[in-house]
């Protein structure tokens, strides 16, 4: 297999695949010896910087279409484990640092409303182990690495989720509820993987991906692919297999809730993207038959039913959880039309929909910080004692209606265009149903906003808060109008994931 | 200057108006001294634009979003028309908003024309979009912009008004004119507006059809029936927004939209033989008269002008659908005489309600003797909407008239005549009660007079142009043919 760096020299740049992913996992140990909250917050916050900076570097090394790889301990594949950056995977190594980065600047205000202090260095370094397990997944060339790391990602997610127990108990029962469905996920995703290792005998996906295209019609492939999707449906929370989702981002602290809703179920996705494109063979009519009979249904009534439940819901944190299996609908949807359009709009749309929930929850966060509350009458007339909050939480809701000149825009408008192309009317028809009913709940936030009068006043969050808040609520604008930095690269990927 | 700058500060004045309205929103004076300012000079662009145009349809863009997607501009003579109408109106609409804000004591007035001002803003934008997708963009801006304006008075009425408008103004645009931007980007690849259309016979005649329809339905600012209840909904908002948003800005964004998506994205020769828009004729008959006859019931005043709005937006939509020379000249014309007509006809209905606190029609027996300058321009108006000469109304109804002719569609002329019947029979009652029906309380009666000039010239001007554009109305038609519009 060609790789595109020496081996044996010590060039940093050439090991920028691996620091992407260790840097967190190095930090986290040295927090917990160092134990002091505001020291581990500043390393836990450099050390997103770090990978934010690596991941633009890698986004900038791969835009031309090329692929980075890097042997871990220069064991060549498919003996050693490969780690490998495309135009897919950057895209989504850039998002998730970018998140976490900006989520840090908010949890320091945040978490000493939630978490009691002496928490906090234990969290922190929980906060960097759950990013070095999303970073690797998507990282990693390697099947069974990508489980390692799916499950360091969700076994701290569980505790992250659990930390919110301090504000309410519910938190428990939450976190408990999504460790039961998580690890019947994983169970579900490993045993695919050893379907695999057993028709295949290899775990690199490069090396699988030849290997299943000899064995042709292969039982064992297609009932590994099967309890894959099973696996990886439940951890990204494809419809029927939800039920974890809302509690969970409920329940669980304002940081991680947004860290989660930007992040966490787009991985999953990645990771079903990846297997179906890069392991498996995406023309294989199993897959075609199993994508238009299954993950389209699914996805649309996952649009259509979970929008209609959150016009219903005065929890806004549900609320706002329920829209998320909206949003994965869609980009379920982009991938089972399996076309480059399609899967180039199921790109864009995880990083638009990451930024976008992001800016609502952050918001969401900014406000309860305030009322100790997130019910939809505690908002009454802070559209007039929060203004900068109120005006970019409107932002972020505009971006998730999909009005022009936001990032929702962009990434609904490439999905018409992909469904439009494969001659799917109807399916084009009910996205803008469902784009419609999100008008209907934001808006009914926004009046809760702008047009009540509340009894109590407060006053404006303070700049440290303010500053993520915008940045992100700027970066639904941003994306909306210089789409070179998503539509641009997810045109690449889906170049690269279809060759 | 360039013309191209001149388009960006056309759009970035309004903008920059609306943002000093809340850094001087301790000081009213100051505040809409500044913002009077904003709005003379966006007409003194507007006005170096209209000269400095040469009848090249230049794109200018800004910025490309995703390649063959991007925000351009150019100038064309509807776009000029447009800009013209709606900044010279601006003036004459903030001076009388000046009045009326503090006549009616309305509160919150920064806030009110901090969003006057962007939705101006918007209207440039649209008036000078370079494609489809510009236009759309300025578009919903207008549309979100436009909400506080309407639910300015925060109570539950208002509220309920404003749902209804955002909720039909943003359901068609999302629901219907997005898909068919989408289908024709998809189909054809640009979204340029180019004369003589880009459709190049990329659609079938049945698709073609479609295509009409979710355009004609999802400019939902337009209108049309089944579409309209949003513009009575809307009437809540304080009588300003009523006279210059909802009698001229953004229904004429509606209707502008309609007639340039008709010349420059379907074409008018090639939509005239497909006969595409043949329905769209009875819609748009049924619509016309359907909305007079509802006018005829309703007793507020600004309900029945919403209707009236309504069937004279029924107009342009059917120059539109008669799709040839002579009826996107008549579309031309109905929007700028329809503008001026009721912008008069809104103002006189606001400075009633200042003097007066009257909204319903029955309680204005015999106020014309006390206020004739508003009545006298109430009936100057009104003409010129039933479109009797010497008004300009007139002019658009003649042209309209003989574009379906062309197209042979006589039936049309009968429909024209009923609609002028009805709109005397819901305008002029008023002027002739207010004239020559005695009050019904005498007690109050002598308290009423004119309010502050503020209030009553704006009319009495609007109402004086409307009785010039009779005379003038050449000027506008040779730069309509000279500059390429029609042929």
């Amino acid at each position: 297999m060609a790789s595109e760096i020496k081996q044996g020299t010590l060039d940093l740049i050439n090991h920028l695949p691996i620091l992407q992913v260790i840097t967190p996992m190095l930090i986290a140990p040295i927090l917990v010896v160092l134990n002091n909250k505001t020291l581990s917050w500043l390393l836990s916050f450099m050390g997103t910087l770090i990978c934010l900076f690596i991941s633009v570097l890698l986004m900038q090394a791969v835009s031309d279409g090329s692929t980075l790889t890097y042997f871990l301990g220069g064991w060549a594949p498919p003996i050693g484990i490969e780690y490998r950056i495309d135009a897919a995977n950057s895209i989504l190594l850039f998002l998730i640092s970018t998140i976490s980065a900006i989520v840090l600047v908010f949890s320091y205000t945040s978490l000493h409303s939630e978490i009691p202090e002496e928490k906090h260095t234990l969290f922190y370094a929980c906060f960097l182990l759950c990013l070095t397990g999303l970073l690797g997944v998507v990282a990693t060339a390697d099947i069974f690495n990508v489980f390692v790391f799916l499950e360091i990602s969700s076994l701290s997610t569980y505790v992250l989720v659990a930390q919110g127990s301090y504000r309410d108990r519910r938190a428990l029962s939450a976190s408990f509820n999504y460790l039961i469905m998580g690890t019947i996920g994983a169970t579900f995703f490993v045993i695919g993987i050893g379907y695999i290792y057993m028709a295949t005998g290899s775990l690199n996906m490069m090396d699988i991906a030849e290997r299943v295209g000899q064995l042709g019609d292969n039982r064992t492939v297609q009932a590994g692919f099967a309890f894959i999707v099973v696996g990886m449906g439940l951890k990204l929370a494809m419809v029927p297999l939800h039920v974890w989702l809302p509690n969970a981002y409920t329940f669980a602290p304002t940081v991680v809730t947004c860290f989660l809703a930007a992040t966490a179920t787009k991985v999953a996705l990645y990771v079903l993207i990846r297997f179906v494109f890069s392991v498996f063979n995406y023309e294989d009519s199993f897959i075609n038959e199993l994508f238009f009979f299954l993950l389209m249904p699914l996805a649309i009534i996952a649009m259509i039913a979970a929008s209609v439940i959150a016009i219903f819901k005065q929890n806004l944190k549900k609320l706002f959880a329920y829209s998320s299996l909206a949003q994965i609908g869609y980009m379920l949807l982009g991938l089972s039309l399996i076309s480059e359009k399609g899967l180039a709009a199921s790109l864009v749309h995880m990083v638009n929909h990451g930024f976008t929930k992001a800016a609502l929850f952050m918001s969401l966060g900014a406000f309860m910080l305030n009322t100790k509350n997130m019910y939809m009458n505690s908002l009454q007339g802070l559209g007039r004692s929060m203004p900068f909050t109120s005006a970019a939480f409107v932002i972020g809701g505009l971006s998730l209606i999909g009005v022009p000149g936001t990032a929702g825009f962009i990434s609904k408008w490439l999905l018409l265009e992909a469904a439009l192309e494969s001659g799917y009317w109807l399916v084009a028809a009910l996205i803008i149903v469902s784009s419609l009913f999100a008008v209907i709940y934001i808006w009914k936030i926004i009046e809760v906003l702008y047009f009540s009068e509340s009894s109590e006043t407060y006053s404006e969050v303070n700049v440290l808060t303010l500053t993520p808040i915008w940045i992100l609520s700027l970066f639904c604008i941003f994306l909306g109008i210089n789409t070179s930095l998503t539509v641009d690269v997810a045109n690449m990927a889906a170049e690269v994931l279809f060759k | 200057m360039q013309i191209e700058y001149l388009i960006f500060l056309t759009i970035f004045t309004p903008a920059l108006v609306g943002c000093l309205n809340l850094v001087f929103h301790k000081n009213a004076n100051m505040r809409d001294g500044v913002t009077l300012l904003g709005a003379l000079i966006t007409f003194y662009f507007s006005v170096n634009i209209f000269l400095g145009f040469d009848g090249q349809a230049t794109q200018y863009k800004l910025v490309t979003i995703m390649p063959g997607i991007d925000v351009s501009f150019h100038i064309e003579p509807l776009g000029v028309i447009f800009s013209l109408l709606a900044s010279s109106l601006w003036i004459l609409t903030h001076i009388y908003a000046i009045g009326y804000m503090r006549g009616a004591n309305e509160k919150n007035h920064s806030r009110f024309f901090l969003f006057f001002s962007v939705s101006i803003a918007s209207v440039m934008g649209i008036s000078f979009s370079g494609n489809l997708f510009t236009l759309f963009l300025f578009y919903e801006i207008l549309t979100l912009i436009t909400f506080p304006l309407v639910s300015h008075k925060g109570s539950s009425e208002a509220l309920r008004g404003a749902r209804v408008y955002l909720s039909i103004l943003l359901g068609t645009s999302i629901g219907l004119q997005l898909l068919g931007i989408i289908w024709i980007y998809f189909s054809v690849g640009t979204l340029d507006f180019v004369k003589g259309g880009i459709l190049n016979g990329s659609f079938g005649p049945v698709e073609l059809i479609i295509l009409v329809a979710l355009f004609a339905f999802g400019i939902g600012k337009a209108a049309l029936f089944p579409f309209h209840r949003w513009l009575p909904a809307a009437m809540v908002a304080p009588t300003p927004v009523s006279a210059l948003l909802h009698a001229v800005a953004v229904v004429k964004a509606g209707v502008f939209t309609v007639l340039k998506v008709g010349v420059y994205i379907f074409g008018i020769e090639s939509l005239s033989v497909s006969g595409a828009t043949d329905w769209l004729t009875w819609l748009a008959c049924f619509s016309i008269l359907f909305a007079s006859l509802i006018a005829m019931t309703k007793d507020n005043l600004k309900a029945r002008l919403a209707y009236s709005t309504i069937s004279q937006l029924g107009y342009v939509v059917l120059a539109f659908s008669l799709a040839n020379s002579l009826g996107v000249l008549g579309g031309a014309l109905q929007i700028i005489t329809h503008a001026f007509g009721k912008i008069t006809l809104f103002m006189c209905a606001g400075s009633i309600y200042v003097a007066t606190k009257k909204t319903n029609i029955s309680d204005m027996q015999g106020l014309g003797r006390v206020m004739p300058i508003t009545f006298l321009s109430f009936l100057v108006g009104a003409i010129s909407i039933i479109g009797l000469p010497p008004m300009g109304g007139s002019w658009a109804k003649w042209f309209l008239i003989m574009s379906s002719l062309e197209a042979d569609k006589q039936f049309v002329i009968i429909v024209l005549l009923i609609s002028s019947l009805l709109n005397i029979a819901y305008l002029l009652p008023l002027v002739a009660k207010g004239f020559y029906l005695n009050p019904t309380d005498h007690i109050d009666f002598i308290k009423f007079k004119e309010p502050s000039a503020f209030i009553w010239l704006p009319p009495a001007i609007t109402a004086s142009i409307s009785f010039l554009l009779f005379f003038y109305v050449d000027y506008i038609r040779d730069f309509v043919i000279n500059f390429g519009l029609v042929g």
